[in-house]
C-alpha cells in the first residue's frame, strides 16, 4: 500500500490536475506497469528462447547423424587368399579372420582408384585404406561366410567410409585439425574429394544408425540404436503389463472403497512421496532388492522394467484416480438402483467410462519412464557394448541390454567426437517416440474426454 | 521351461475349474439361472480363484525361500579356509553357481550324460575347459570343494525343483476340490469373488507402502554396513572426498553437499524469477489466445528427458560459457566445459515449467474478489499483483519452490554430464564440481564389491538424498495445504 500513502495522492484542490493531463505521479506508475508487464513478456520468451535453442541443438547437432557416407567399389574374392583348399568347406573359410580379408579389400580399393586415375600419394599404396572403415572386412567376411559361391567373382560391396572420411564430409573434421590426428592424413581427403567426383562415395541416409547395434569405441560409424530400442521396448513391456493394471487396481480401491482409516492415510502420503522421490533413489532400491537379494541379471530389461514400473506406478495412480473421479456420482447411484453390487458399478460402469482417462496417463507414465536414464545406471544397463539383438523373448527380458536413454549417456561418456553426433541423433530418435506418445495421448483425450 | 509349463499348467486347470464351477452350480439348479443365488459366472470365478491363487501364492513363496535355504546349505560346505571375509565367500558362491549351471548347459547340449556330470572330479578332467567349451567362462580353476558344493547345489536344485512342481499342484487342485465340492445353487458366489477381488485391490494399493518399506531398509542396512566400515562422524564433517578403491579412502560429504547446494541454488535462481514472472504473465495479463499457446509450449520444456538436458550442458552450454569465460575469452575463470553454472544454468532451464506450472495453479487459486478489491480502490494491475495476489499466494509459491528445490538436489543426469567430477570446496561457480547424485551413480557402476566401503558409501548418500528430499517435500506440502484451506 506503499504507493498510495507516501505522498497522500495528488495535492487537494491542485487547478493543474485533470483526468486529460498525467501528473508526473500516473505517468511513474504507469510506467512501472508497462515494466512488470515487459518483465511477464520477457520470463515467457526467456522460456521459449531455450526451447527453441535446445531444439535447434538437438536438429543441428543430429540430423547428420542419419547419414553416412559409403564406399561403393567392386571387390574381387579372390580364391587363393579368402578359400585355398578350394572346397568351400563353411569350417575351412570360417578359418580366414578378418585380417585375411583386409589385404582385399585394401587391393579392391586401389585398383578402383587406379582405375578411375585417382593418384595415390602415398609411398606405400596401403595405407589409403584409412579412407575406409575397420569394419569392412568384417562386413565382407560376413557376407561371403553367407554365401560361399561368391568366392572367385568380382562383387559390388556398399562399404562404410571411416568416421573421419565421414566427419569431413558433414563439417566436423576440417583440414587443419587433421594435423594432429594419426588416424588420417590430408592426402587422404584429397582423394575421398576425388571419389566424391568419380561417384565411389556417397553420403547417403544410413538406415543402419537406426536398426543396428553398437559398435566399439573406434569404430563410430559402424553405431546403431537398434539394439538399445528393443531393450526399451522389452521393458516398456513389463512396465504397462504390471504398472497399468496395479495402477488401476490402486485407484480403483483408493477412490471408491477405501475407508477413512490410518492404513488409507499411510498409503496416500506414501503414494504422493514417492511421486517426489529422486528417481536414482529408486535405482539404489533397483540395486539392492532385485539385483542384490533376488540375484536377478544385471543389465536385464526384466530389472529395468521392474524399477521403472514401480517409479511410475505414482504417475499412474495419481491420472487414474482423477480421471475416476470425474465420473459422476449419478452413474453409480443408477447402477446401484436396478440392483448391480457395489464391486459391479464400479467394473461395468465406472471403469469403462473413466477408460480413456486412464489411458492418457498410462500413455504420459510410460513416455517419462522411456526418457528415464538414472535408475538404469545404477543396475548397470550401461558401460558395455549392445551389440547383439536378442534371440528370443525370453533372452529379450533376460540378456543384458541397452536402453535408448543408457546408450545415449554411453555415447555422450565416449571420447572420440563422431560419437556426439550420435548421441544427438540417439536423441531425435528418442523425441520422436516420446512426442508420438503424447500426441497419441492428447488425441484420446480430445476424442473420448466426455463433460459432464 | 518347466517354470513357465507350470505357470501355464495352473492357468489350464483353472480354466477347466472355471467351466465346471459354472456348470455345476447350474446343474444344481437344473439348469434354471433363476434358482441360483448369483450369476452363472460367479461360480466359476470362485472356483478359478481357489485354483489360481493357492497355486499362484505357493509358487512365489517357494521362488523366493528356495535359493536362500539351498544357499544356506551349500555354503556350510565350503571350508573356513578357502574364504578371509563374507565378500569372498560371496565369491566363492558365485563360482559354485557357475560351476553348476555350466554343467547343467552342458548336460543340455550333450556333451555330458547325466551320469557324466554326476560323477565328474576335478582330479580326471579339465572342468573349466570342458565348460568354457559349451560357453561358461570360468575365472580359474576349478577347486574340488568347488565341484563338491557345485553338485549338492545341483541336485538341491532340482529336488527342490520337483517339490514346488508337486506342492503347487497340490495346492491347486486342493482348492480346486475344496470350492468345487461347496459350488451349489444356494452358495453366495458373488459375495466371496467379490470379497477377493477387493482384497487383490488392497494388495495393489499396498505395493505404495512396499516399495517405500524397500527403499528404507535397503538404505539403511546397507547405510549400517557402510557405518560398521567407515566411522559416522568423518562421513558428515570430512571436507575430502577421496575413493580409492585400494583402500585409505576419505569420504567425507561436505564437498558433495557444497556442490549439490551450488549447483541448486544456481538453478533456481535461473527458474523462480523465469517461471514466476511466466506464471504472473500468463495467469493476470495473457488473453486466452497467448495463454493456449504459451503454456503448453513452455510445459514442453518439462517433457524432455533429462539426459536431453545433460547433453545439451555438455555438448552446447559448456562450450559456449567457454568462449565468454574461459581462456579464449580472455576472462580466464574457466577450465572445462564442465562446471557449477553449467549444469546449474541448465537445471534452471528445466526447473522454469515446474514452477511456472505450479505458481500459476496457485495464482489462479486466489478469490477474484480479492483483485477486484484492489482494483476498484485504483491500483493498477501491477500493484494488484505485487500487493495484493502475491502476498496472498506467497506460502504455496514457496511451496513450488521448495518442491523445485529437492527436484534440483535428487536430479542426477544434468550434473552426471555437466557438473565434472573433483570434490571441491570452492566458491567459483565457473569451476567443476561434483554432487552426491554423480557419485552415487560412480560408485555403484562397474564391477563395484558391494562389500567395500567405496560402493556402500553411496548407500549412505542415497540415504542422506532420500532423507533431504523427503524432509523438503513434506514440508512443501504441508506449506501449500495450509494455505489451500485460508481461501476454499
Amino acid at each position: 500500500m506503499s504507493d498510495f500513502t507516501a505522498d497522500n495522492g495528488p495535492a487537494k484542490g491542485d487547478a493543474k490536475s485533470s483526468l486529460f493531463h498525467e501528473t508526473t505521479r500516473t505517468k511513474r506508475r504507469n510506467a512501472a506497469e508497462t515494466r512488470f508487464k515487459a518483465y511477464g513478456i520477457a520470463a515467457i520468451a526467456t522460456g521459449l528462447f531455450f526451447l527453441v535453442a535446445l531444439l535447434v541443438a538437438i536438429l543441428g547437432n543430429g540430423l547428420p547423424a542419419f547419414k553416412q557416407t559409403f564406399v561403393t567399389i567392386p571387390v574381387e574374392l579372390t580364391e587363393a587368399k579368402l578359400d585355398k583348399n578350394g572346397n568351400r568347406d563353411p569350417a575351412d573359410l570360417a578359418k580366414v579372420s578378418t585380417f585375411g580379408y583386409k589385404p582385399v579389400v585394401t587391393a579392391a580399393l586401389v585398383s578402383a582408384l587406379k582405375a578411375e586415375g585417382i593418384e595415390i600419394p602415398f609411398a606405400k599404396e596401403e595405407d589409403v585404406e584409412d579412407i575406409l572403415s575397420s569394419s569392412v572386412a568384417a562386413q565382407v567376411r560376413d557376407t561371403v561366410l553367407a554365401n560361399p559361391d561368391l568366392i572367385g567373382e568380382t562383387v559390388d560391396f556398399r562399404l562404410l567410409a571411416s568416421s573421419r572420411v565421414d566427419g569431413y564430409f558433414k563439417g566436423r573434421v576440417t583440414r587443419d585439425a587433421l594435423v594432429r590426428d594419426k588416424n588420417l592424413d590430408a592426402e587422404h581427403l584429397d582423394i575421398a574429394d576425388a571419389m566424391v567426383a568419380a561417384g565411389l562415395m556417397k553420403t547417403t541416409f544410413n538406415a543402419d544408425f537406426i536398426f543396428g547395434s553398437d559398435a566399439s569405441e573406434s569404430r563410430p560409424e559402424q553405431a546403431g540404436i537398434g539394439v538399445s530400442m528393443v531393450g526399451s521396448l522389452f521393458m516398456m513391456i513389463v512396465v504397462l503389463a504390471l504398472a497399468l493394471p496395479i495402477g488401476v487396481a490402486a485407484s480403483i480401491y483408493l477412490e471408491e472403497f477405501a475407508p477413512q482409516n490410518k492404513w488409507t492415510d499411510l498409503i496416500e502420503v506414501n503414494i504422493s512421496n514417492l511421486a517426489a522421490v529422486p528417481s536414482i533413489v529408486f535405482g539404489i532400491l533397483g540395486l539392492a532388492v532385485f539385483i542384490q537379494i533376488a540375484h536377478l541379471p544385471q543389465s536385464a530389461p526384466l530389472v529395468g522394467g521392474l524399477v521403472l514400473t514401480l517409479m511410475t506406478l505414482p504417475t499412474i495412480i495419481i491420472s487414474t484416480r482423477a480421471s475416476l473421479k470425474a465420473v459422476p456420482p449419478s452413474i453409480r447411484d443408477a447402477a446401484l438402483g436396478v440392483g448391480a453390487s457395489k464391486m459391479q458399478s464400479v467394473f461395468h460402469h465406472v471403469l469403462p467410462l473413466a477408460m480413456p482417462g486412464i489411458l492418457t496417463g498410462t500413455i504420459i507414465g510410460l513416455a517419462q519412464a522411456l526418457g528415464e536414464t538414472a535408475p538404469l545406471l545404477l543396475i548397470g544397463m550401461v558401460g558395455f557394448i549392445a551389440s547383439n539383438m536378442p534371440d528370443g523373448i525370453t533372452s529379450g527380458f533376460l540378456d543384458p541390454n541397452s536402453a535408448m536413454p543408457a546408450q545415449i549417456y554411453e555415447w555422450a561418456k565416449r571420447a572420440d567426437p563422431a560419437y556426439y553426433e550420435r548421441a544427438w541423433g540417439g536423441i531425435i530418435i528418442l523425441l520422436v517416440f516420446l512426442m508420438t506418445m503424447n500426441i497419441i495421448a492428447v488425441l484420446l483425450r480430445r476424442r473420448f474426454e466426455r463433460r459432464w | 521351461m518347466p517354470l513357465l509349463w507350470l505357470f501355464i499348467l495352473i492357468l489350464a486347470l483353472g480354466l477347466i475349474g472355471f467351466i465346471l464351477g459354472r456348470a455345476r452350480a447350474l446343474k444344481n439348479a437344473n439348469g434354471d439361472i433363476r434358482l441360483l443365488h448369483s450369476l452363472p459366472t460367479y461360480y466359476g470365478s470362485n472356483v478359478l480363484l481357489a485354483i489360481l491363487i493357492p497355486g499362484l501364492a505357493v509358487m512365489v513363496i517357494w521362488l523366493i525361500l528356495q535359493p536362500m535355504v539351498i544357499q544356506g546349505q551349500v555354503s556350510s560346505m565350503i571350508p573356513d579356509t578357502a574364504y578371509s571375509d563374507k565378500g569372498a565367500l560371496n565369491l566363492v558362491m558365485s563360482d559354485v553357481r557357475r560351476v553348476a549351471e555350466g554343467l547343467d548347459i552342458a548336460v543340455e547340449q550333450g556333451t555330458l550324460s547325466h551320469d557324466q556330470a554326476r560323477d565328474i572330479r576335478t582330479e580326471l578332467t579339465d572342468i573349466r575347459a570342458r565348460l568354457g567349451a559349451v560357453g561358461v567362462a570360468l575365472g580359474s580353476n576349478v577347486e574340488s570343494y568347488v565341484l563338491k558344493a557345485a553338485q549338492k547345489y545341483r541336485t538341491m536344485n532340482a529336488v527342490g525343483n520337483w517339490m514346488m512342481t508337486v506342492a503347487v499342484l497340490a495346492a491347486a487342485l486342493a482348492g480346486f476340490a475344496i470350492s468345487y465340492m461347496r459350488t451349489n445353487k444356494d452358495m453366495r458366489a458373488r459375495n466371496s469373488v467379490e470379497k477377493v477381488i477387493l482384497g487383490l485391490l488392497i494388495a495393489a494399493a499396498s505395493i505404495a507402502i512396499l516399495t517405500t518399506l524397500g527403499i528404507v531398509l535397503s538404505l539403511i542396512f546397507n547405510t549400517i554396513e557402510f557405518f560398521k566400515l567407515y566411522p559416522a562422524l568423518d562421513f558428515f564433517f570430512g571436507t575430502t572426498w577421496s575413493p580409492s578403491f585400494g583402500g585409505g579412502s576419505e569420504l567425507g560429504i561436505l564437498p558433495l553437499f557444497w556442490g549439490t547446494f551450488y549447483v541448486s541454488i544456481i538453478a533456481l535462481l535461473v527458474a523462480v524469477p523465469i517461471g514466476l514472472f511466466a506464471a504472473i504473465y500468463l495467469s493476470e495479463y495473457a488473453g486466452p489466445k497467448v495463454r493456449a499457446i504459451a503454456k503448453p509450449l513452455l510445459e514442453v520444456l518439462a517433457g524432455i528427458p533429462t539426459i536431453v538436458y545433460g547433453l545439451f550442458a555438455l555438448l552446447t552450454v559448456g562450450p559456449m560459457l567457454m568462449t565468454v569465460f574461459g581462456e579464449d575469452g580472455g576472462l580466464g575463470w574457466m577450465q572445462g566445459g564442465r562446471s557449477v553454472m553449467t549444469a546449474g544454468l541448465v537445471m534452471g532451464v528445466m526447473l522454469i515449467p515446474f514452477v511456472s506450472s505450479l505458481s500459476d495453479d496457485i495464482i489462479n487459486a486466489v478469490p477474484q474478489a480479492m483483485r477486484d478489491g484492489s482494483l476498484g480502490l485504483g491500483a493498477t494491475k501491477s500493484e494488484t499483483v505485487r500487493q495484493v495476489v502475491l502476498p496472498a499466494a506467497l506460502p504455496g509459491i514457496v511451496g513450488a519452490i521448495l518442491l523445485a528445490a529437492s527436484r534440483a538436489i535428487g536430479e542426477t543426469m544434468i550434473v552426471v554430464l555437466g557438473a565434472g567430477a573433483a570434490a571441491k570446496l570452492n566458491l567459483n561457480p565457473f569451476e567443476a564440481m561434483t554432487t552426491v547424485t554423480t557419485r552415487i551413480v560412480s560408485q555403484l557402476t562397474g564391477d563395484a564389491d558391494f562389500a567395500s566401503a567405496e560402493a556402500l558409501v553411496a548407500f549412505a548418500l542415497g540415504m542422506t538424498l532420500f532423507v533431504i528430499t523427503l524432509c523438503l517435500n513434506i514440508f512443501a506440502l504441508v506449506i501449500v495445504r495450509k494455505y489451500r484451506e485460508q481461501y476454499d
